[in-house]
């Protein structure tokens, strides 16, 4: 499954980094925590996450992470935007929160 | 081959960069990517670290082919106590860094797991040196 495949059933809106859209997906970390990210994120794996700032993409692009989902409708800091334009890492929105966006993706990924 | 990079302190917004730029490196060097992994995890965590601690700092990688050795040195202040900083879940952070989602004790942990070796070294008032070893050859 790619990260295009997942938008419309989980409802989410596309900020940017939208040539990663084809990237496939491995599954999903849930984390706020970047080094528990970076300790423990598998590439491939959809970085569900309530933090916004730029740093999120350049933990997302080294451990080539599928995307990035931020939860209960915030939006990506103006340098967290640019920078998944560069790198290519998608950034989804979802009004839903962790638990709820969790859950579905796995529903969808189990499948 | 040698490769440099300065880090500045509290500059957030370039947290990474020496990472990123190391990482495309190894990419040409054509090193397995896993190996690349570990080796990013540990350079991003003790870049980071001397954003989020240190009076700036810089990173020097040297490459040759069997491994790459890495110095990451910084000017202060200097780590009192290394055994208690090298507990898991142990942190000096400030509120802004934990706000952040920075700070929560995993750090020197991450490079200790991906590393084959680290050595750190430090005195208060002068700075921290960590030297992180990867090998580059699958034993």
């Amino acid at each position: 499954m790619q990260v295009k495949d997942i938008i419309a059933t989980l409802n989410l809106t596309i900020f940017g980094g939208s040539q990663g859209l084809t990237h496939e997906i491995t599954g999903g970390y849930t984390s706020d925590l970047l080094s528990d990210v970076m300790g423990h994120a598998e590439n491939g794996k959809i970085w569900i996450t309530l933090q916004t700032h730029k740093n999120v993409i350049a933990i997302a692009s080294l451990k080539d992470l599928a995307a990035v989902i931020l939860i209960k409708g915030l939006e990506p800091d103006a340098d967290m935007l640019a920078q998944a334009e560069e790198e290519g890492i998608p950034v989804l929105g979802t009004m839903d929160q962790a638990f709820e966006t969790t859950g579905k993706l796995f529903n969808l990924l189990i499948r | 081959m040698r490769f440099e990079y300065t880090i500045e302190a509290g500059n957030f917004t370039k947290a990474g960069d020496a990472s990123s730029s190391f990482k495309k490196i190894l990419k040409q060097l054509n090193v397995d990517p896993q190996i690349i992994k570990r080796i990013v995890v540990s350079l991003y965590e003790g870049e980071v670290n001397i954003v989020a601690h240190a009076n700036g700092g810089k990173v020097i990688c040297d490459v040759d082919t069997s491994r790459v050795h890495m110095q990451l040195i910084d000017i202060g202040p200097g780590i009192p106590d290394i055994a208690k900083a090298m507990q898991a879940g142990y942190s000096t952070a400030s509120a802004k860094v934990r706000e952040m989602g920075f700070g929560a004790g995993m750090g020197l942990q991450n490079i200790k797991n991906n590393a084959d070796e680290l050595i750190i070294k430090s005195e208060v008032g002068v700075g921290t040196q960590l030297t992180i070893i990867v090998n580059l050859n699958k034993e």
